[in-house]
């Protein structure tokens, strides 16, 4: 995640920049951390949400959207912003191809069993992570952001295209805003989320749902991935801080609830941000980790919605 | 059914006991260290078969306990200057207390959550060691000197860097909690637990505490996790983060799948097969992981009920 990324150099600026700047900095950074941290968490509570399934290689697909937009963009020569784009396009297709895939091949023969899918999701995890160790290697590696423009603020220069990161994950998450409660398709992804049985008997493809959100859910942690890795890098072991902070999300957030989501991912990046910057990382995860766990255990409605069905 | 035939049972089981003690004698140097570390580490998932293929209670958590015996045992020796005997139980002590205090708040969730609990929390543990480096050694670990792994009991004195008595000290400890889960299981608790699994509120209904027997579920399984992983401090001498990370606790999950769950013998038959694949196949091959996640999902999508589990449904029924 960008904050971490970012700490050390921020760290030794501090010498010389004051308090408030610094806060500045830190919330920055936190908020680009936020926004891509929404789409990967928005991607996992879809699934969550919809199919009632934990996606545990959630986290993978975000790694490869990452690790594909690399390839995509050094197989395409000519001005940076050209590859990135395509990368942006095609890394999360192929993504959603992989994960629709494997929704036909594995979810969908075990009729979508909570526990059957955990454990096979886990085996998704290893299977993607070891594969991308193969393929890709252990390096780690940039891309190359289409525009380097910096925006000068009175106190630091900040990278132009961190927000528009924030822009465009702003964007995405608003229409599928739009989609979900405007559309005819938002309508029948509700109706089974609210109902599978009743669902199915009003002639809705549940399967064909179920498969179509399994492969959107993927594709939104991919187009995050793709939006950060000019920031971060792309690394076989990146999915896994943003699978634990995506859970930390959909279960603070609340289940199926778009905008729990974004407050959530919008709270959890600030204060991952703002606290690492000014703590050890390692401490400021103990903490976190804690003090969701507990949220889990005194108030386990955070994650299954607040209404009971 | 279960009582139809207890001399077959225990019949079969110190069979398997007498066997791996003259695989001592039989096998070459290799395999023998090979076959230590198997049975040390399918204690770990008898432990984890305990809860979850009795009690149905999924954990991705079991990580903490392991290490909590492993770190318990190692430190205590490492920095105390305990001894062998006093160590291992300092582990054993440290896999109940916290499986103790995991047990009365993971315990109010069920299902899914729970899962995440578990898991959440062994995240804590995990990060706690590296937070703690000075002591813990971080993600380096400590290595545990030969000298301190001396047991004298009266004039003899036992050293578990000897491969013998390693495999033996193993096959006891193995033997030991193998003869335990089988009361366990054959007892009154034990059947509670399973008509836990079963149904619960049935359970309930019928006027047991099904709140305090899955905490002594989880204790119990805690505490045999932990003694794992104190004796594999003892005997293989090294104490490291990485047993308490998230593959740890996904393992011993692999392995009692593998072998069958809820059947006592399943998750060493799990632990033995799983070690062999991946010894024979990491010759030719370095994706040790990709073997884990591909056996995972064939396991669940074609023989959920594990070896053991299906040899039991086929042919032998008595099978505890």
């Amino acid at each position: 995640m960008p904050g971490r990324a970012e700490g050390g150099a921020s760290r030794i600026r501090s010498r010389v920049m004051h308090f408030g700047p610094h806060l500045l900095l830190a919330a920055l950074e936190g908020l680009v951390t936020s926004a891509v941290l929404a789409l990967t968490a928005l991607g996992l509570s879809l699934v969550f949400g919809v199919m009632r399934v934990v996606n545990v290689a959630h986290g993978e697909f975000f790694m490869l959207g990452a690790v594909l937009a690399w390839a995509i963009s050094t197989a395409i020569s000519g001005h940076p912003a050209i590859g990135f784009v395509a990368a942006l396009v095609i890394a999360p297709l192929l993504v959603g191809l992989i994960a629709l895939i494997a929704e036909r091949l594995v979810l969908r023969r075990l009729n979508y069993n909570p526990e059957g899918t955990i454990v096979a999701t886990i085996g998704m995890l290893y299977i993607i992570q070891q594969l991308a160790l193969t393929f890709y290697g252990p390096e780690a590696r940039p891309v190359e952001p289409p525009f380097s423009y910096r925006i000068l603020l009175p106190w630091f220069g900040y990278s132009g295209y961190k927000l528009s990161v924030v822009a465009a994950s702003a964007i995405l998450l608003l229409i599928t805003w739009l989609v979900l409660t405007r559309t005819k398709i938002g309508l029948i992804m509700r109706a089974t989320q609210y109902d599978r049985e009743t669902a199915q008997a009003f002639g809705i493809p549940v399967e064909r749902v179920y498969a179509g959100v399994f492969a959107v859910g993927a594709m939104l942690a991919a187009i995050g991935a793709v939006l950060i890795v000019p920031i971060s890098q792309a690394h076989y072991l990146m999915g896994q801080d943003p699978l634990l902070l995506s859970f930390i999300v959909v279960i603070i957030g609340g289940l199926g609830s778009l905008r729990g989501t974004v407050v959530a991912a919008v709270l959890i990046g600030l204060s991952d941000g703002i606290i690492s910057m000014f703590f050890s990382p390692t401490l400021a995860k103990i903490i976190a980790t804690l003090v969701v766990a507990m949220v889990l255990v005194f108030r386990p409605q955070g994650l299954f919605g607040t209404t009971p069905r | 059914m279960r009582d139809a035939s207890p001399a077959k049972t225990y019949a079969l089981h110190i069979g398997v006991i007498a066997l791996l003690f003259v695989l001592n004698f039989v096998l070459p140097d290799y395999h023998q260290g090979l076959f230590a570390r198997i049975m040390a580490l399918a204690v770990f998932a008898m432990g984890y078969n305990l809860l979850f293929g009795y009690v149905g209670l999924l954990s991705l958590g079991h990580a903490m306990f392991f290490s909590a015996g492993l770190y318990g045992a190692g430190l205590t020796v490492y920095h105390l200057g305990w001894g062998v005997p006093e160590a291992f139980l300092a582990g054993v002590a440290c896999g109940a207390l916290l499986a103790l205090a995991v047990g009365l708040l993971a315990l109010r969730t069920s299902g899914v959550a729970f899962m995440i609990v578990t898991m959440m929390f062994a995240q804590v543990f995990y990060l706690l060691i590296l937070y703690f480096a000075a002591w813990t050694g971080g993600d380096q670990g400590l290595v545990i000197q030969q000298a301190a792994r001396v047991v004298s009991i009266g004039g003899a004195s036992l050293d578990l860097t000897n491969p013998t008595v390693r495999y033996m000290s193993a096959l006891a400890l193995f033997s030991v909690v193998l003869l335990i889960t089988l009361a366990i299981v054959r007892s009154r608790f034990g059947r509670v637990l399973v008509a836990i699994r079963e149904n619960e509120e049935r359970t309930k209904m019928l006027g047991y505490d099904t709140v305090a027997n899955k905490l002594a579920a989880v204790v119990a399984s805690g505490a045999i996790c932990a003694a794992s992983g104190a004796a594999y401090a003892l005997l293989f001498g090294y104490v490291g983060s990485s047993f308490a990370g998230v593959q740890y606790s996904i393992l011993p999950l692999l392995w009692v799948l593998l072998g069958g769950a809820a059947t006592t013998l399943g998750p060493l038959v799990g632990t033995l097969f799983m070690y062999y694949v991946t010894d024979i196949t990491s010759g030719f091959t370095s994706a040790y992981l990709l073997i884990v996640g591909v056996a995972l999902i064939l396991l669940v999508l074609f023989f959920p009920k594990g070896i053991l589990g299906s040899i039991r449904e086929r042919w032998l029924r008595w099978l505890p």
